[in-house]
Order: structure tokens, then C-alpha cells, then sequence
């Protein structure tokens, strides 16, 4: 990648005469596309193959030791008759529903709070921001099993106060609630990109609504939800994208099987179990792409709605 | 990702939200910092409480566990439950866990920052035909459900016999494919100022040179930000190793545990938790030791914890 001194001592490209310039656009693509190698190499026999030949398999009866037959839509169309698919499907749509927003919720609330010049900020927010860094990991979901066990520390807790839910891990009607209490405790990550952002809105914004007599529901509505709602927007596609994932905990906490009753079968639980433990892969390479589908539509959806919620400074790019 | 280019900054104090200060005194202002911290301190104690009662449980005997012991207190902290976990699983020790875990998260950062930063100067710094076709299909990835590809790359895998190694669970990480990692250096190059190129350039350096010897030396922040992130992702990793390792000897962490779940059944609560705790350890004292760097890279970067 050495260059002759004449081609290198050009300094603005316009100028320069058109023959230099083509060759320098040789020797950067070149460059350039042997700098992308690793990234292009992975992309092609990570990303883009798999997919293609998962799209195949999804049309496909596939144990993983004969080889694949083709079976059109059937995969497709068997799906929506099985009835532990539709739970599954329940199932993480409740939690993505609830726990998404929920988390959200706390995160800005927490960021707010946090947004002032007061001492102690800094412990605060890496004290919130802890349980991100773990709380996918299988320590926690163990803690998590062992802390909402049947007459564990938090019923326990509860019911020194009177309440008695009948227990969490045991009890179908209560594993929800008790995932979505363990990504709602994970709002530390997006609280710190809140955080950020709330940082940017200019303090005279808010001086000049107190001139006007805005009190703070007006200043919230008015000035930090326009002013925040392009990270709001960020941290809205990435949670809910990541929501879809969860796997980690939900495999942890019901010993692989999705218990009690089915009610913590997610979705990438349930095509585990179908890929790896039934071994149809044909199957679960149908239930992987339907997932693709939902997520591409849902980002979708939130990019077009954005349109109309998410403000841009005029003067940003 | 933050798009607000307005300018920043008036009177200092003026930031504080709701708090014009021209109309309070200096006791209302007192109160007001008292109740902030009264609800911050409380919201601490709320968070750290899964934490910290796994780490009091770990050193607790079996016997005030498994009752449902709310207190973080025991009169009968010992170290026992560690000395269990120790012993490990299935005849490996946790020891021989935990080097397979460090092997493994090594590697990942190794291949991680190799990998991604070069991937990440052709994006940043070199004009080519393609380039931004190439970048938006790598900020497609980041959207993308990794449970699409699993599969096909089980199979192909499998077929190569590469089953039970590490190389299915190492070989994305020198092919950059964590777009997370690649974006962070783009985003990172892209607001190093072009003058350096230039100016390389004009003194004869190639590529080659303006990369190691230009980029690299200034992208030391985005490199220990990264080096943190992908070896924490690796030390939690679950799926991975869950999918592509059968036998106990090259079980990382996660595994090993899941493991001890299955074969203790609960009845060891107290070694089961400790052995929790050491997974978490490294992480515990990564995140004490690199705290200011992680926090400020995900509020600048976006990242996932």
C-alpha cells in the first residue's frame, strides 16, 4: 500500500489532475475493501448465508441426519395449530407489552430525578446502572428463582405487610410479573442514555416556561418530551427489540422447559426447544424467520410513527 | 445517536430542573436537596437488594436460606458454601471453569478489537465503491434477532466438526460480528479530524500506516470501551457455549452452573449461590475498577449493558 510522493503530494482532490485521482480511487478501493475483509467475510458466512439457507430450511422437514424435505408452507401453517407456538407467542407479547414501557417508564422518571447539579450524582448513577451489566447473566436468574421461590425473601417480605400472592416461581399467574420485575430492575442502561440526553436540552428553555408560569407537567409535556424524544425514540427500538430475546433467564429460571403450566414459554425458548431438543430444525427455522418478520415490522412501524413524536432541532443534520 | 446540535449551557445552576432560583430560599433549597436524597438513598437500597442479598446468602449456612430469610445478617457467616462451590461439578473443579471462561472472553476481546477496528477504519476513513451499501447492511445486523442465523450455522458447524470447540464461539469475534463494536469505532473515527489523514498522506504514509500508527494510538478510549463490553458479553455468554459444548471439561461459568442447578437440585442453595457470586465476580470488579468508562460509553455510544 506504499504511494509514489507525486501521487501522495496532491492535497485537495478537485484540483488534482484527473488520472491521479482515478488511480488514488484505485488504491483506496482496494484499501478499503481489504481493510472490510473480517467485517465482509463474517457478514457473508455468519449473517447473509445463514439467513438464506434458513429461509430454505423453513420450507423444509429437517432433523439435522436426513437430509432436508421440501414440504412447502407447511411449517408456516402448522404453526399457528400449535397450541404451545400461540402461547409462546402470548407470552412474550405480554412481556414485551408490559415490561418494555414499564422499564422505560422508570428509566426517564429515575433520569429525571437524577438530572441535577446535586452531589452524589455519579454514585447514583453507576449504583442504578449495576444491574444492566448482570442481570441477563445466570447468576441473577438464579437469584431471582431462589429470591421468588415458594416462601422466599420476597414473599416473605410481602407478607409481613399482609400480601399474599401465592408465590411467584410456582405460580403461572405470577412468573410475569416476575420477569417483567427483573428487566423493569435492569432500567439502569437506558436511565444513563436519558441521562445524556436530558443533559443537551438547553437550561434557558426551561427558565423562560418558569418566566411564562409553566409548572413542571407543563415543562414535561412542553419542552423535555419534544426535546428528549429522538433518544426516547432510540432507546424505544432497542429495548423493544432486545425484549423479543430473552432467553437467558427464562431458560435459568424454568429449568429449560418453560414451566409452570407454560407460562414462562418465550418465544426463543420455545424455538430452542424445537431446534435442539426435538431437532426440528425446519420448524424452528420457520419460527426464526417469523420472528424476523414481527421484529422488521415493529421497527418499522416505530421508524414510520416517529415521523410524526420525534422532533429534530432544526440546525441538527 | 443524541441529534440535539442546539448549544448547551447558561448559568450553571439554571439546570436543575424546576428550580428557578431567583424565588427560593436557601432553607427551601436545603429541603429540596434532603428529599432528593431521601428517595435516591431509598431507590439504592431497592436496587443493590437482589446484590447484596446474594452475597450475604453465599456466606450463609443452607439452613437460613432456604427458610426465606429476608435479613441481610447472619450470626453465622462462614466460608463453606465458597469451599463447596469450589470443588466444582460433574469431576471438574471451578477453577478449570473459570480459566475456560477467562479463555474464552480473552479471545473475544483479542478477535473483537482486531477485527473491528480495521473493519471499522474501511468504513470510517476510506472512500469505496459500496461503502455506505456495506455500512447500512451493518447497522441492519445490529436490528437483527441473532436467532435467524443459529441454526444453518449449528448445522454447518456440525458438519465441519467444530462442534464441542471453541471455534464456533470465538470465530465471529475475529470476523466482526458484533456490528455493535464496529459501529462504536465508526462513530468514534468519524470525529477524529480528517487534517491527520491529509496530512499523512502527504508526507507518503499509506493505509497501513495512518491506521496503526495515526488511528489506533487515538482511538484508545473506543478500543478500552470495547475490550470492556466484549469481554463482559463473553464472561456472561449463555447460548453460545449452551448450543455448542457437550462435555463438563470445556464448560465455561454459565454453563458449569446450570449444571450445578440440575444436579444439586436446590438442595445445596448456599454452594449454588456462592458459585453465582464467583461467576459474577470478575464482572463485579471489572464494573468497580472501569466504572467511569462504562458508564460513559453507554451514554455516548448507546450501549447495551
Amino acid at each position: 500500500m506504499t504511494q509514489s510522493p507525486t501521487l501522495s503530494r496532491r492535497s485537495t482532490q478537485s484540483t488534482s489532475p484527473l488520472p491521479r485521482k482515478s488511480r488514488q480511487q484505485g488504491v483506496d478501493a482496494r484499501a478499503g475493501y481489504t481493510f472490510l475483509l473480517p467485517w465482509l467475510l463474517g457478514f457473508i458466512a455468519l449473517t447473509v448465508g445463514p439467513m438464506i439457507s434458513s429461509l430454505y430450511l423453513s420450507f423444509t422437514n429437517y432433523n439435522l441426519f436426513d437430509p432436508p424435505k421440501w414440504i412447502g408452507l407447511d411449517n408456516y401453517t402448522s404453526l399457528f395449530q400449535d397450541e404451545r407456538f400461540l402461547q409462546s407467542v402470548g407470552v412474550t407479547v405480554s412481556y414485551v407489552v408490559f415490561g418494555t414501557p414499564l422499564k422505560l417508564a422508570a428509566a426517564l422518571a429515575v433520569a429525571m430525578l437524577l438530572n441535577s447539579k446535586r452531589r452524589g450524582q455519579g454514585f447514583y448513577r453507576s449504583a442504578f446502572y449495576a444491574p444492566s451489566l448482570i442481570g441477563a447473566s445466570v447468576s441473577i436468574a438464579i437469584v431471582w428463582k431462589a429470591m421468588f421461590g415458594d416462601s422466599g425473601p420476597v414473599d416473605q417480605g410481602l407478607s409481613f405487610f399482609g400480601i399474599n400472592l401465592g408465590g411467584w416461581v410456582g405460580n403461572p399467574g405470577m412468573t410475569m410479573p416476575m420477569f417483567i420485575l427483573l428487566t423493569v430492575w435492569q432500567f439502569g442502561a437506558p436511565m444513563v442514555i436519558f441521562l445524556a440526553g436530558l443533559k443537551q436540552i438547553p437550561a434557558d428553555l426551561y427558565e423562560a416556561a418558569s418566566m411564562d408560569g409553566a409548572g413542571p407537567v407543563r415543562k414535561f409535556f412542553n419542552i423535555t418530551w419534544p426535546m428528549l424524544s429522538p433518544v426516547i425514540f432510540f432507546n424505544l427500538l432497542m429495548e423493544t427489540i432486545h425484549a423479543f430475546q430473552i432467553f437467558n433467564s427464562a431458560y435459568i429460571i424454568s429449568n429449560g422447559e418453560g414451566g409452570p403450566a407454560g407460562s414462562t414459554l418465550f418465544y426463543t425458548l420455545y424455538l430452542y426447544l424445537r431446534g435442539f431438543s426435538d431437532f426440528r430444525m425446519g420448524y424452528a427455522s420457520a419460527m426464526a424467520w417469523l420472528l424476523l418478520i414481527v421484529v422488521g415490522i415493529l421497527t418499522l412501524i416505530i421508524f414510520r410513527t416517529s415521523k410524526s413524536w420525534v422532533h429534530y432541532s432544526g440546525d441538527a443534520k | 445517536m443524541t441529534t440535539m446540535a442546539t448549544p448547551t449551557q447558561s448559568s450553571p445552576d439554571a439546570q436543575v430542573l424546576n428550580y428557578n432560583p431567583k424565588s427560593e430560599s436557601a432553607g427551601a433549597k436545603r429541603a429540596k436537596s434532603t428529599i432528593f436524597h431521601v428517595v435516591a438513598l431509598a431507590l439504592t437500597a431497592v436496587v443493590l437488594y437482589p446484590g447484596l442479598w446474594m452475597i450475604a446468602s453465599a456466606f450463609k449456612p443452607n439452613a437460613e436460606i432456604g427458610g426465606a430469610n429476608t435479613s441481610l445478617w447472619s450470626n453465622n457467616f462462614s466460608f463453606d458454601n465458597f469451599v463447596t462451590a469450589m470443588e466444582g461439578i460433574g469431576g471438574v473443579s471451578t477453577l478449570q471453569f473459570f480459566t475456560n471462561s477467562l479463555v474464552l472472553a480473552l479471545g473475544a476481546v483479542v478477535g473483537t478489537i482486531l477485527s473491528a477496528s480495521v473493519s471499522a477504519y474501511a468504513f470510517a476513513r476510506i472512500k469505496f465503491p459500496g461503502r455506505s451499501i456495506f455500512f447500512g447492511m451493518m447497522i441492519a445486523t445490529l436490528l437483527l434477532p441473532f436467532h435467524v442465523v443459529i441454526i444453518p450455522q449449528y448445522i454447518v458447524f456440525q458438519q465441519l466438526g467444530l462442534v464441542d470447540t471453541y471455534v464456533p464461539l470465538l470465530i465471529g469475534k475475529f470476523l466482526a460480528a458484533d456490528a455493535f463494536f464496529v459501529f462504536l469505532m465508526v462513530q468514534f473515527m468519524r470525529n477524529l479530524p480528517g487534517e491527520l489523514d491529509e496530512a499523512a498522506r502527504i508526507d507518503g504514509a499509506g493505509h497501513v500506516r495512518i491506521f496503526t500508527s495515526i488511528m489506533l494510538p487515538l482511538m484508545k478510549p473506543a478500543l478500552i470501551s470495547t475490550s470492556i463490553f466484549s469481554f463482559i458479553w463473553s464472561w456472561n455468554d449463555f447460548l453460545g457455549p449452551l448450543l455448542y459444548l457437550n462435555t463438563p471439561e470445556k464448560y465455561p461459568l454459565p454453563l458449569a452452573l446450570r449444571l450445578f442447578v440440575d444436579q444439586t437440585q436446590s438442595s445445596d442453595y448456599g454452594a449454588m449461590i456462592a458459585m453465582s457470586v464467583l461467576a459474577l465476580l470478575p464482572v463485579l470488579i471489572f464494573f468497580l475498577v472501569f466504572q467511569r468508562y462504562i458508564v460513559e460509553g453507554v451514554s455516548t455510544q448507546g450501549l447495551k449493558g
